[in-house]
């Protein structure tokens, strides 16, 4: 959308400049995840235990927000529920369109694999396979061409930083190094949703401070939407929105004003 | 479907030695299989091969009442060469043989045997019976190296041997043994002595009869004769087969402790990376593959280790299996004392399709090993293995 905001106005009609700009606008701002009155409960014993109340909330593209609470506060059930990883007892969550709780398997399968990007905590890397092979992966499952593969690899790679490390298998990288492949991983299809839980909780003060201009720098060149699960104060400065849960339900929702950068 | 080969490859090579010690167990069931199925097989076409080359030809014909198991019977069940027959034994396509009962005395004890009469110059069985026209000052005779080896004679030994003619009058005459032949084959060897069938004839007073007939060729036309029956080459080998049968149903219990051995490897492996891979295989759901596809992923990837073992079995079994087809098995105790058609060194046979039905089976029996732990991936909470938690 860049190319098309860029054009002077003197290049086009005065008509198609205000049609272009107004779509620009209601894309920037065009919300991707609705959240309407999700409650989430788990079977507990012979009861059950409620994560998530009542919930109403909506993330726009390009948002880098933050769920933050303690633990236990339902951030990371928020997050799978978005991430079609899971699905809401009452209420609807639409991700892009899709009603979460209606998707079966397969359809959220494909919504995992078209739009959205995960970053865990622990990385989750495949052990057993090179850098390369592990950011290729979400490519091999959209079926991209080996060319095609090998260049947003590579690009992937250099978005992180790791360029010099791409045969190297993650026993043999430290844990910044890993979060950077996890997060090049879910970049490299470029999602228009990334869902990052507790990504620094591994990591030291440096290393989380260079993953999240990383994730930060993606925000803002590719406007993809970055949504935390986090009680990181390193995390929490970065984020432009911050939503407070406690006990399944949102406290606060707060937009930042300035942010570090 | 592509992709989980593709995965399972990268996954299986990563595995590095957990891989590669089921690879090679499984890789020696395979071999280990051939080469077994190989050594009945061998067997079979040897026991049948020396069967045909020193007992029954193309196949023959048996007077009616000749019952080879019944020695009382074994005096009357000759008759005189019918003239059906007088061509093809003129051509030596069909020799006759005069089969009696008879009692030799070798180091003074007293041991039966058939004494088989048989046309010096035939060239259908392999028996030495040119030595029969050896000029000596006894009646020439020919043993087998069972016979030799139970009655403790050999060439050039002197042998009494006593018979009952037709008219039921005892007689005895001296043998001597002028040749020994080894042929694997117990009913050619055990308690036979081979003389001149016009020797014998004369010996019995019998002229001109016969017992059995051989042929030389097994797609010769049978004519019917009365008071001789046909007994066709698959008939007189049905034994032989139905032996090889029952041996190799023995030896399918071997194969199955093979293959189960190899089994509960790649069942052992499969059962541990459900729950050793849990957080791989969230990530694998994370990342857009359905529940289906990770238990196709897993099903494939234990398949693999079957094509993975065929591949390093091809690599040492060929040459192996190549050397035994050569050199053959010798089988650490006497064969003969097994009364059966057996050599002591049996020759390995593999065909195409004992190679491909070995390792259809083999891969078969893994991808259903691979399969059935791998169901469990799909009652799997995708959420529960992101971290890891055992269910």
């Amino acid at each position: 959308m860049k190319h098309l905001n860029s054009l002077p106005a003197e290049e086009c009609s005065l008509w198609w400049y205000i049609i272009i700009n107004i779509f620009c606008l209601k894309t920037n701002f065009m919300e991707i995840i609705q959240i309407k009155k999700l409650t989430k409960r788990f079977p507990m014993g012979k009861g059950e235990f409620t994560a998530l109340k009542e919930i109403d909330l909506t993330f726009t593209k390009g948002e880098f927000a933050g769920l933050i609470g303690p633990s236990g506060s339902g951030k990371t059930t928020l997050l799978n529920i978005v991430g079609s990883l899971d699905v809401p007892t009452e209420g609807e969550v639409l991700v892009l369109g899709k009603s979460i709780g209606n998707l079966n398997q397969k359809d959220a399968a494909q919504l995992r694999k078209e739009s959205l990007g995960f970053i865990f905590q622990s990385y989750n890397l495949l052990q057993v396979h090179t850098v390369y092979e592990n950011v290729e992966f979400p490519l091999l499952l959209l079926k991209k061409s080996a060319s095609e593969r090998r260049k947003m690899v590579m690009d992937a790679l250099e978005w992180v930083g790791l360029t010099d490390k791409e045969k190297s298998k993650p026993p043999q990288l430290s844990g910044g190094e890993c979060q950077r492949v996890a997060v090049a991983r879910a970049m490299v299809k470029k999602p228009s949703v990334v869902l990052a839980d507790e990504p620094t909780a591994n990591l030291d003060a440096k290393n989380s401070h260079n993953i999240l201009k990383t994730m930060l720098n993606l925000n803002r060149e590719l406007n993809t939407t970055f949504i935390f699960a986090t009680h990181d104060e390193k995390v929490i400065s970065y984020l432009r929105r911050k939503i407070f849960l406690l006990d399944g339900q949102v406290e606060k929702d707060v937009i930042v004003e300035n942010p570090k950068s | 479907m592509k992709l989980a080969i593709k995965l399972a490859y990268r996954n299986l090579i990563g595995a590095g030695l957990r891989t590669w010690l089921n690879v090679i167990v499984l890789s020696f069931s395979f071999v280990v299989i051939i080469w077994m199925r190989g050594v009945m097989l061998g067997w079979d076409h040897q026991a049948k091969n020396d069967m045909i080359s020193f007992e029954i030809g193309g196949g023959q014909y048996w007077h009616e009442q000749y019952d080879p198991l019944d020695p009382f019977s074994l005096n009357e069940s000759n008759a005189k060469v019918p003239d059906e027959f007088s061509e093809l034994i003129k051509s030596g396509d069909l020799e006759p043989i005069l089969i009696v009962q008879g009692t030799i005395y070798p180091l003074g004890r007293m041991q039966s045997v058939m004494v088989k009469g048989i046309n010096p110059n035939q060239t259908i069985l392999k028996i030495p019976t040119s030595k029969l026209d050896t000029v000596v000052n006894a009646i020439p005779a020919v043993i087998g190296g069972m016979t030799a080896q139970s009655s403790k004679l050999s060439i050039g030994d002197y042998v009494t041997l006593r018979w009952r003619d037709i008219n039921g009058t005892f007689d005895a005459a001296e043998l001597v043994i002028v040749d020994v032949f080894y042929s694997n084959v117990p009913s050619a060897e055990a308690g036979q002595i081979y003389i001149d069938i016009e020797k014998l004839r004369e010996m019995m007073i019998m002229p001109e009869s016969a017992t059995i007939f051989t042929f030389r060729n097994s797609e010769a036309d049978w004519i019917e004769v009365e008071g001789w029956r046909q007994k066709s080459f698959k008939e007189l080998t049905k034994q032989v087969d139905n032996m090889i049968k029952t041996k190799t149903a023995g030896q399918s219990v071997f194969y199955f402790i093979l293959l189960l051995l190899a089994m509960l490897g790649i069942f052992d492996t499969q059962v541990l990376s459900i729950f050793r891979r849990q957080k791989e295989i969230g990530t694998y759901v994370a990342l857009g593959y359905t529940r289906k596809q990770v238990v196709g992923l897993f099903t494939v990837e234990g398949t693999m280790n079957s094509i993975l073992a065929a591949i390093v079995g091809a690599i040492y079994g060929i040459p192996f299996l190549a050397w035994q087809a050569n050199h053959g098995f010798t089988l650490p105790i006497d064969a003969s004392q097994f009364g059966m058609a057996m050599s002591q060194t049996l020759f390995p046979v593999y065909s195409i399709g004992l190679i491909f039905t070995t390792i259809l089976i083999v891969m078969i029996t893994t991808a259903v090993v691979s399969y059935i732990p791998s169901r469990k991936i799909a009652k799997m909470n995708p959420t529960e293995a992101l971290r890891g938690k055992l269910q």
